[in-house]
């Protein structure tokens, strides 16, 4: 049962970087229109170098 | 709203004295605007590249983006784009749009809020995975050193994230306490701590049991409910908000020969004040100067534009039609009559939030009898085991976790957000918490004709009457007016592929009309009186060629759907009532077609209100729907009700829910959505209802492990939440 010591840790490591990366996709207004974003991919028209985008959308 | 953006890229003290080429620049150019309309009726990936491109493609707009949750649109433009324009193009494109107060919009209290909220979920959800994870090897059998140690794991997860993500339900705990009432947030909060100070003890003792996973899980499913709760609510409540800023509240006065704009808290009475044709008079006031027209429809119901000159008194919220007036104001902001509605609305506003909405009854009948379980099941067993108070807290904790209402604090949330998001989508904004639920009661529907069965937008009649040439001469006169009857009639004759005649000396006599030179005649077209002719029952303008005169009739257009929601609502066996401040001339046929049996005329304000009233007396529960100042006082009455977004500002805000498209049909659906939605929100009571009755003895009897609390709450939130998507 020795490997928990490794195993607790990295699991815990895992799931600490998968919170980190929500509070990052929260701040980044990810979660501001889902609607919008899903409908969003079935746009026809895309560009090769997006311009980056407004944060207040 | 306009904001200039000036990035400072210097960095020494001594640069920033010196104002930088850029910061020139950008205050010599035209500023930037942000605009913001509301677009709802837009609902799809196609909508959405129409829009940004038809936006993107007008010159001066820099970039638009489409928010497709919250139906509306952000502009970045040059300070010279009105907001008309892009409703205008949008227009063209086959969308209808509002526009709101994009100041209002940036970053409101509410949107903080749920952010907040969203992390906490993150949080609650983050450590759930993770003790569980540890739970589900203790309950598989670990043992001694092993147990011990994933419950101190557990302990150093579980209790920051029950400090942290608990804390809206302490707070609102709190506030209860101290308002000495008990909500449902009190058991709540106390199975949260009882659960967590048990578990640490426990885990301290080295004991069998802890309950770091239940008070985790309940903190996590609890706060989803409260996320979609307020998420719904901030949607309806931002949206609402942004409509009512649609009205800006300025005037143009007078002052020592000058025009100067004023926000409307600065006049004051005996100030002079100038209201353009087009306009919406700001204030109560006579009439000093001008002749004109002015359109009442919104504040009684009438169609016939009212003639106004020197010495006639006009109220607040009365659209100003053909000449431009100057008014002496005889009472503003806050004593016009306008204004003195909206007051009564606010008044009758806060008695309405005295109906308790099912949740509401719920947790009065929940929140007492939990406390006493808890206590009682304490009680017993410290005498059954002879003092045992670490056994009997153990159990009593057991029971408030297990009672702890997961399910139903979801319940009534996950079937709210799903029906309104369903009728959001069909254009419906549900303003009220409690909405929904009295809409599922209505059996009476009240109808107001002007601007709600109706577009309020004239439509002439039998133009294939009158031989061309007279339609020609009225449509080139009619085209030298901005009259809502000349505009009708001059849009209508060109659909029909008319082509106006050749006048001289077009000229518009405010009040009147307007009168030209055809071959050397005179020609009017515009009031009775002033061409001569004798006046119809019904909205007309009348053409005078020749000697002899012409009369034009006007129908109001009906809303589109509104003759498909009247006949559905009857055949779902609704009493439907139409109540009209206008003649009879135009309320009669506009029944019949309707088929509408029950309708009156010529009703004064306190006439709908008593109305309503009386039904409700008779054991009816009415949804009105309505728009004008006229219509308030029923709405505030009413049960329920709803009021176009095109609607006056006062009827909007007393009504419940507010009609985003033009069309009527989704009324139809509001109420069977809403009579589906009351009926999950009953089935999900009961499914958490039998869960209790399931797990709660074995709780009482000391036989609940935390396996089991886990078990019975997950569950039971999950089917709650199925049963609240299976809304159709």
């Amino acid at each position: 049962m020795d490997i928990l010591i490794y195993l607790i840790p990295a699991s815990l490591l895992l799931g600490g970087i998968g919170l980190a990366a929500f509070f990052w996709a929260l701040k980044d207004r990810q979660f501001e229109d889902p609607l919008g974003d899903a409908n969003r991919i079935l746009k026809p028209d895309w560009e090769d170098h997006p311009a980056p985008q407004s944060k207040s959308a | 709203m306009t904001y200039v953006e000036h990035p400072s890229l210097m960095a020494c003290p001594a640069c920033a004295v010196v104002p930088s080429a850029e910061r020139l620049a950008s205050l010599a150019a035209p500023q930037s605007t942000r605009l913001m309309l509301s677009l709802p009726t837009a609902h799809c990936a196609l909508c959405m590249t129409t829009i940004e491109h038809g936006l993107e493609n007008l010159p001066g707009v820099r970039s638009a983006r489409v928010n497709l949750s919250l139906r509306r649109v952000s502009v970045d433009a040059d300070a010279d784009v009105t907001a008309d324009r892009l409703i205008l193009n949008l227009a063209r494109l086959g969308y209808e749009a509002h526009e709101l107060d994009a100041g209002l919009l940036s970053a409101t209290e509410t949107d903080r809020q749920s952010q907040e909220l969203l992390m906490r979920l993150g949080v609650a959800g983050f450590s759930m995975m993770n003790v569980m994870l540890l739970s589900v090897a203790v309950w598989s059998g670990a043992e001694d050193a092993t147990r011990q140690l994933f419950h101190w794991i557990s302990a150093i997860i579980a209790l920051p994230t029950v400090a942290f993500a608990g804390q809206p339900f302490f707070r609102s705990a709190w506030a209860c306490i101290k308002a000495r009432r008990l909500g449902m947030d009190v058991p709540i909060s106390l199975a949260l701590i009882l659960a967590c100070a048990m578990s640490l003890f426990e885990t301290v003792m080295g004991g069998r049991y802890a309950y770091f996973d239940a008070a985790v899980s309940l903190t996590f499913f609890l706060l989803a409910g409260r996320y979609l709760d307020h998420r719904t609510r901030a949607v309806a409540r931002s949206a609402a908000e942004h409509l009512a800023a649609l009205e800006v509240p300025r005037a143009q006065v007078l002052r020592e020969g000058a025009e100067i704009v004023l926000p409307l808290a600065q006049v004051v009475v005996g100030d002079l004040v100038r209201v353009r044709p087009g306009g919406r008079m700001p204030v109560d006031g006579v009439v000093m100067d001008g002749a004109s027209e002015v359109d009442r429809s919104l504040l009684t119901g009438e169609t016939l534009p009212v003639y106004t000159g020197p010495g006639s008194r006009v109220s607040a919220g009365e659209v100003n039609l053909t000449g431009p007036l100057t008014l002496r104001v005889t009472a503003a902001g806050r004593d016009s009559s306008l204004h003195q509605m909206a007051d009564l609305v606010a008044v009758a506003e806060s008695a309405k939030t005295l109906y308790t909405g099912l949740a509401e009854r719920a947790a009065q009948i929940y929140a007492p009898l939990v406390h006493l379980l808890s206590g009682g099941a304490f009680v017993f067993w410290l005498w059954q085991t002879g003092g045992d108070v670490r056994f009997a807290i153990n159990i009593s904790a057991a029971v408030l976790i297990i009672t702890c209402p997961c399910a139903l604090g979801l319940a009534v949330p996950a079937v709210v957000t799903a029906a309104s998001g369903k009728l959001f989508r069909k254009g419906l904004l549900i303003k009220h918490g409690t909405a929904l639920e009295r809409l599922a009661e209505v059996d009476t529907v009240v109808f107001d004709k002007t601007g709600t069965l109706t577009l309020g937008l004239p439509e002439p009649v039998g133009l294939s009457d009158y031989p061309a040439e007279v339609i020609s001469v009225a449509m080139a006169l009619a085209a030298a007016s901005s009259h809502p009857l000349a505009v009708a009639l001059a849009a209508h004759s060109a659909a029909q592929g008319i082509r106006p005649a050749v006048l001289t000396a077009l000229h518009e006599v405010p009040g009147y009309g307007v009168e030209g030179q055809w071959q050397g005649e005179l020609a009017r077209l515009g009031r009775a009186t002033w061409v001569g002719a004798t006046p119809l029952s019904v909205t007309a303008t009348y053409l005078m060629l020749n000697g002899a005169t012409f009369a034009f009739a006007f129908t109001d257009r009906l809303r589109p759907g509104a003759e498909v929601a009247v006949a559905a609502l009857m055949a779902q066996g609704k009493q439907v009532v139409l109540l009209s401040g206008d003649g009879e001339g135009a309320v009669a046929p506009m029944a019949a077609r309707l088929g509408i049996t029950d309708w009156t005329a010529n009703a004064l304000p306190t006439d709908k209100a008593a109305r309503v009233a009386a039904l409700t007396a008779h054991g009816h529960k009415v949804l009105m729907v309505g728009d004008g100042l006229n219509d308030t006082a029923a709405l505030v009455a009413a049960h329920v009700s709803i009021s176009p977004a095109s609607a006056l500002d006062a009827a909007r805000v007393a009504s419940d829910i507010v009609l985003l498209g033009q069309d009527m049909a989704p009324i139809v659906d509001a109420l069977r959505i809403a009579s589906q939605a009351r009926r999950r929100i009953k089935e999900n009571f009961a499914i958490s209802a039998a869960y209790n009755i399931v797990a709660v003895p074995l709780a009482l009897a000391g036989l609940a492990s935390p396996l089991a609390a886990a078990l019975a709450m997950s569950l039971s939130s999950i089917t709650v939440s199925l049963n609240a998507l299976r809304l159709r």
